[in-house]
């Protein structure tokens, strides 16, 4: 990100904006309009069509559910009609430095956008997320390892390594990137620090099924763009919201750190 | 016209739906069950009779909807 401030002087929490975008299918947005109210902030639930002009929003939630009953894949409508509607807003928004976070379905939107991982501007999805190993719909707390190192503006409040309670409920979060360039993505990823959260056992170890509930390649849960302001993750840190773990943290940290970047900026 | 597009998995994509279903053939005393891919179909009608202006918008419909080019592949048919 750039130093300074963007936005000239810091922001009073309660001036921050947040717009929860929905379509029909969404059923996510009220946890997630919660998740901002009670922190202080502006949220505002806004349907797609309804949506007037991006800039008006200090940062963009694309909350889970079914988007669009998932027909074709996961988030594939709901992606081609942002793209269809805002797609050179969304990538200004973004190269502005603004937050967009995706959470489950809305992780399954920003990759069928292009915009995760994000390593070049592009109009098509240059991953995907895709149906569980065990082809089924996998439903359960899970526990994540915070990986990031300070580049993702979602997680800055939380310690690297601390480990989370936060549940899952997706079909289809197995993170996978072109066959050819598979290992030079995972590689980038560890290197440009865009790794964000991992699945791990109870011994906070990087394990298989069950504590990997779909198969990821490194266990790899969640993930941020080169820039640190546009992350996804399949979990839904905005139902653990009050579920602290032994050092005070939980769900509510994500929204918590976003807000506070967007504060400081 | 009437077009078809099926769309599958590239090869070396691992289908769970498609060991899924082959799994659940065999308890069903299916023995011979070799192999399940599962396609997604779509039958699309378009206005116009340019084929190749059609096979154009078709292969767009592909990249910006259909498709995920990391997994998938797709075939086109025309249908009169």
């Amino acid at each position: 990100m750039q130093s300074g401030s963007i936005w000239g002087d810091s922001m009073d929490r309660s001036e921050i904006k947040v717009c929860v975008l929905r379509i029909e299918g969404t059923n996510n947005e009220d946890e997630m309009y919660y998740a901002f109210k009670r922190l202080g902030a502006s949220p505002e639930l806004v349907h797609l069509k309804d949506l007037k002009d991006i800039f008006d929003y200090n940062c963009l939630m694309i909350p889970g559910g079914f988007s669009a009953g998932d027909y074709v894949r996961a988030g594939a409508i709901f992606a081609s009609r942002i793209r269809a509607r805002m797609a050179n807003d969304l990538h200004k928004f973004i190269d502005e430095g603004w937050p967009v976070g995706g959470i489950c379905n809305g992780f399954q939107v920003l990759v069928e956008l292009g915009v995760l991982p994000g390593f070049k501007r592009m109009d098509y999805p240059d991953a995907c997320l895709f149906l569980n190993n065990s082809a089924r719909f996998e439903c359960r707390p899970t526990l994540l390892k915070h990986e990031n190192k300070g580049k993702c503006v979602f997680t800055q409040n939380i310690p690297k390594g601390e480990v989370m309670l936060v549940p899952s409920a997706h079909g289809e979060g197995k993170l996978l990137f072109p066959r050819e360039k598979e290992k030079e993505y995972f590689d980038r990823l560890f290197e440009n620090d865009q790794i964000v959260f991992r699945y791990v056992d109870k011994d906070g170890k990087y394990a298989g099924y069950p504590w990997n509930p779909n198969g990821s390649a490194h266990n790899i849960a969640g993930i941020c763009n080169e820039a640190g302001n546009v992350f996804g993750m399949m979990p839904h840190p905005e139902r653990s919201y009050f579920d602290k773990n032994n050092n005070g943290i939980s769900g509510m940290k994500v929204f918590e750190s976003v807000l506070k970047y967007i504060e400081e900026k | 016209m009437k077009v078809e597009i099926k769309v599958g998995l590239k090869e070396g994509i691992t289908d769970p739906e498609g060991l899924n279903i082959k799994k659940s053939l065999k308890l069903l005393s299916f023995d011979n069950v070799e192999n399940v891919e599962v396609k997604r179909s779509y039958v699309i009608e378009i206005s116009g009779k340019d084929e190749k202006k059609i096979r154009e918008d078709v292969d767009m419909m592909c990249k910006k909807l259909l498709i995920n080019p990391v997994i998938h592949d797709y075939e086109v048919e025309m249908i009169k």
